[in-house]
């Protein structure tokens, strides 16, 4: 492992103690395990979460995917397992398959939750079984059993017979038969979903993981952060995207639906348009008519934005809900929520499913019906026929025809809900994100359209690159401490550092945790660059500087100026500390004490 | 960036925050730039150095703020804890430092949104706009104003004003802004179209800031017409909500009131047990501070009564109600509604006034300034009674 005596010796204030100090090695091909005590150096570095998982990941980052001694990392953050709100996340991380870059996700479920109560704070699985097996641990017992009987089996299916060993974290059919956006499911229904680590576990021959643990995590302080718990719920009260009428504790993530529309940045038919006029007749509103759904959500949240309906059908996401009407230009509602439900079953991202489809769509020239989209979506998680074109994501299947721009990608990553063409900080946070065409890593949608902490200009550059900078740090932080993002709209780093100063019982600031939060992401620069990332790979589709959107409502969607956003991502790369070529600098490395990562 | 700069400059002289060509900000993207020159910069380029920001704000305050913030930052407190309900939600507390010094700044922003410099001024900052920052400082201004003449009050009532407290609030006293004798005159219902109805809400928004009855530029206005409530955006600055009303349906059908202000839900229940069209909802400072007093120093529920106290309370006829912003099981959005059913207003502790009116605005915002000047009497005559 690489060591970091210069930054240590550097005297950085940031210490504490990270959860347990405990990581699970499973070796699937020796049938192998052991725990390993961290050195409380490299927890007080990289926090926990996806800080600690890149860690692991760093010396391995240049392996092919199924490469099975590259890592498939889970690792929860310091405050998993505590009271802290909104904190019962994980991070799961490898290296993409479908990118080729690292491949993280943030993933809620009861996962991080079990495992810390089982005294661990993260898993990290290399090897390969011969045969298709699954890892079960509960508290210090851990186990690689034989999971032939699940073969092909749906994700759910297989959280229904699994569930009384704890919480599950499972692939379904769609890594089976090698999709690249093949997702990791969690007790269900909380996906894993981008960048296809689905696929790296099929590639491990490993089927899923459950874990039941009967600690008690520790805290130093339940006063304090009994107090700091009330600090941000109040917070998340005075949040109208949040607790407000339409927020998502009362709409589900759903609520973003109508506003983006109204905003005429919704991509439609494969981001020839930006808005689509059934769309008011498919929001929350409709959904919740026709299910009639209840909330529910991930440990240690209030805001509980999930939904089932009566009927126990799982809601889509607005992610899932927007590919899966605006996206392909279906109007049937029920279209949406079985698109939905064979994604989730079959473990796929909806995200990139949807938008494959929609290159398709446009490649093809085939209006798709509802019957036409259950049909792909079958043969994709099956692999067969068109299905297996088109379960290696829209870029391959776009290059395959011929026409490559096509694709909505960057990175091969495809593009979410957010039509750059209407939030300009979401342009350049699409291609400065390290995992590809990604919404989370800066969530520029959280100031250009949520006004939250302020409204920013979302028709403008100006001072985007900056912004988008800090907010990937923030996040990068988020991830790490395994909290949950949409808590952002209501408090900050500020809050959560007193959190996490009455978990681990040591002093830190939003500011200490902003510097951890900028090496974390430099170090994806680095993994990247390692990669042979480079500028090249910072860039939207063409059709984004060429095409304009569908204006309306006195709202204009220009395409975005070419010259303009390439100085925002020059900027951006020099406040990153980049090269021209976004190729990370020695001298900026060795100011954030990791110049041995270079 | 440099017009935002100075924007918000021109803002915090307009607001009475700071006296022209006092306030400095810096912004920062790939480049920093001042709206300014001044010799504090050195400084303040090295506060932005050991932080992650975007933006920087450094000012003293004008009159009465500057005297008042000194008191209250003066002999050993290293930190102000107003209980006014922006303070409780957003600040914290406003740490205080003696010298103007970028390793002392960096440390307390570290934590906090500002820190203010006995005798020097306020710095805060922003990580996404210039915006955040000014924010930030007029929520310090505010806050300490409200401590401060909550403090006098409380501290006639022991007997226990200082000389120095008495000379502050004398001088506070000349600083005061003035009332209209009467109201502007806004538009008038009936509205006949949608733009006649977003005109009218954007005019009240301004008037509201324009006669200083909100705390810098923030709080919200709402006129129901036809089946759509049209509701200031959250965050948006009443003196600019042109492109910052939300068009909410009654009937719940669409979402986009998700950007609409936190008391959203509020003013819903208002319009429904009321049958009143229009809402103003400012943090006129009087209302508050008044709104704040109480004489039981011992009472059980000191600390949290802005979410406890049990008291029916009343200024005069206005009842006070308590309940924090937004919805949660302390929410202001279940104890303001009721109260607001048979009164002309109604002011939530610590926080700020609400009022309506039947058609439009010009009801709403006769009983804001009347309340508040109803408050500010009531309030001097306080002292003299004791």
């Amino acid at each position: 492992m690489i060591q970091f005596k210069t930054l240590l010796l550097k005297g950085y204030s940031y210490a504490m103690t990270v959860g347990w100090g405990r990581i699970l090695h499973v070796d699937l091909s020796s049938g192998k395990h052991r725990f390993e005590d961290i050195d409380p150096d490299v927890s007080r570095l990289w926090i926990g979460g996806k800080g600690l998982a890149g860690y692991y990941l760093l010396p391995e980052i240049t392996r092919s995917p199924d490469d099975p001694a590259l890592p498939l990392i889970f690792m929860a953050g310091p405050l998993t397992g505590t009271p802290a709100p909104a904190s019962g996340r994980i991070c799961v991380m490898s290296k993409s398959p479908l990118t080729g870059a690292i491949g993280d996700c943030s993933v809620g479920g009861g996962f991080g939750w079990q495992l810390k109560k089982a005294g661990i704070d993260g898993i990290v699985i290399t090897g390969v079984s011969r045969r298709l097996c699954g890892i079960e641990i509960s508290d210090e017992n851990v186990s690689i059993e034989d999971a032939g009987r699940l073969e092909g089996t749906g994700t759910n299916e297989i959280y229904s017979r699994l569930k009384d060993k704890g919480s599950v974290a499972c692939i379904g059919p769609a890594a089976e038969h090698g999709v690249l956006f093949s997702s990791i499911m969690v007790d269900g229904t909380f996906a894993a979903g981008r960048g296809g680590l689905g696929l790296v576990s099929a590639s491990k021959n490993l089927k899923y993981v459950t874990v039941h643990g009967t600690g008690v995590v520790p805290v130093h302080d339940q006063e304090k952060l009994r107090k700091a718990g009330e600090d941000i719920r109040r917070l998340i009260a005075a949040t109208p995207a949040l607790t407000g009428e339409h927020g998502l504790q009362n709409c589900g993530t759903a609520a973003c639906y109508d506003l983006i529309s109204c905003r005429r940045m919704m991509p439609t038919a494969n981001f020839r348009k930006t808005f689509f006029p059934p769309a008011q007749s498919m929001n929350s509103h409709a959904f919740a008519d026709a299910y009639r759904p209840k909330r529910y959500g991930c440990k240690a949240c209030h805001v509980l934005c999930k939904r089932v309906g009566e009927d126990g059908t799982h809601l889509p996401e607005f992610e899932t809900m927007s590919h899966f009407s605006a996206l392909i230009e279906n109007e049937n509602l029920s279209a949406v929520t079985e698109a939905n439900r064979i994604c989730n079953e079959a473990g796929m991202d909806t995200i990139s499913a949807g938008a494959t489809l929609a290159c398709f769509s446009e490649i093809s020239g085939e209006k798709l019906t509802p019957a036409r989209i259950t049909e792909l979506l079958l043969d994709i998680a099956a692999g067969k026929g068109e299905g297996s074109e088109l379960g290696q994501g829209s870029l391959r299947f776009a290059e395959s025809k011929g026409c490559s721009d096509l694709s909505m990608s960057v990175k091969g990553m495809e593009l979410p809900g957010y039509d750059p063409r209407g939030a300009y900080g979401m342009a350049l946070g699409y291609v400065t994100s390290t995992r590809g065409a990604c919404h989370l890593r800066a969530y520029p949608i959280s100031h250009e359209i949520l006004r939250k902490p302020v409204a920013t200009d979302r028709f403008s550059f100006a001072g985007k690159a900056r912004i988008v900078k800090i907010a990937e740090d923030m996040n990068a932080v988020i991830d790490s401490l395994t909290v949950c993002k949409f808590f952002l709209f209501g408090c900050s780093l500020e809050e959560y550092s007193s959190v996490l100063s009455a978990v681990t019982g040591t002093e830190t600031s939003a500011q200490d945790l902003l510097a951890a939060g900028e090496r974390i992401y430099f170090r994806e620069r680095v993994m990247n660059a390692k990669c042979g990332f480079t500028s090249d790979d910072d860039d939207l589709p063409p059709r984004f500087f060429a095409e304009e959107g569908s204006s309306g409502d006195g709202i204009d969607i220009p395409p975005l100026n070419r010259e303009d956003f390439l100085e925002a991502r020059s900027k951006y790369y020099r406040i990153r500390g980049l090269d021209g070529k976004g190729i990370p600098l020695e001298n900026f490395a060795e100011e954030l004490g990791l110049s041995e990562l270079l | 960036m440099k017009k935002l700069l100075e924007k918000y400059s021109a803002k915090m002289v307009s607001a009475g925050l700071a006296e022209s060509g006092n306030p400095l900000l810096g912004g920062l993207d790939a480049e920093l730039e001042w709206n300014r020159e001044d010799p504090a910069i050195p400084v303040l380029e090295e506060v932005f150095g050991g932080l992650s920001i975007n933006s920087l704000l450094f000012s003293l305050p004008a009159e009465p703020y500057r005297s008042i913030i000194d008191y209250l930052a003066s002999g050993d407190v290293h930190s102000i804890k107003p209980e006014d309900s922006e303070t409780r939600t957003f600040m914290h507390d406003l740490p205080v430092i003696r010298d103007f010094r970028s390793d002392l700044i960096i440390e307390k922003l570290r934590k906090r949104k500002s820190v203010i410099i006995r005798g020097k001024g306020i710095v805060t900052w922003g990580t996404v706009s210039p915006e955040q920052a000014f924010i930030f400082y007029s929520s310090v201004c505010f806050s300490c104003f409200v401590k401060f003449f909550s403090d006098y009050l409380r501290d006639s009532r022991r007997g226990s004003l200082s000389r120095e407290q008495e000379r502050v609030f004398r001088n506070a006293l000349k600083n005061l802004d003035k009332y209209p004798d009467e109201p502007p005159a806004l538009m008038s219902a009936p509205f006949g179209n949608r733009e006649d109805v977003y005109r009218a809400v954007a005019q009240a928004g301004r008037m509201t800031v324009e006669h200083r009855l909100v705390d810098s530029f923030f709080g919200n206005v709402s006129l129901k017409w036809g089946d759509t409530l049209f509701i200031s955006q959250t965050t948006s600055s009443l003196d600019e909500l042109e492109g910052c009303i939300d068009p909410c349906p009654l009937d719940g059908s669409a979402c986009t009131s998700i950007t609409a202000s936190s008391e959203f839900s509020a003013h819903m229940d208002i319009l429904r047990l009321t049958g009143m069209k229009a809402i103003l909802h400012g943090h006129p400072r009087f209302s508050v501070i008044m709104s704040m007093d109480c004489e039981k120093e011992n009472c059980e529920f000191r600390g949290s009564c802005h979410i406890r106290c049990p008291e029916p309370r009343f200024i005069g006829d206005i009842p006070v109600v308590p309940g924090e912003v937004g919805t949660g099981p302390y929410g202001l959005s279940n104890t303001l509604p009721p109260a607001m059913r048979n009164s002309r207003g109604v002011i939530v502790r610590g926080h700020g006034l609400f009022t309506v009116s039947g058609e439009d605005f010009n009801g709403a915002f006769r009983n804001l300034l009347s309340i508040e000047r109803m408050c500010r009497e009531e309030y001097f005559k306080l002292p003299e009674r004791i």
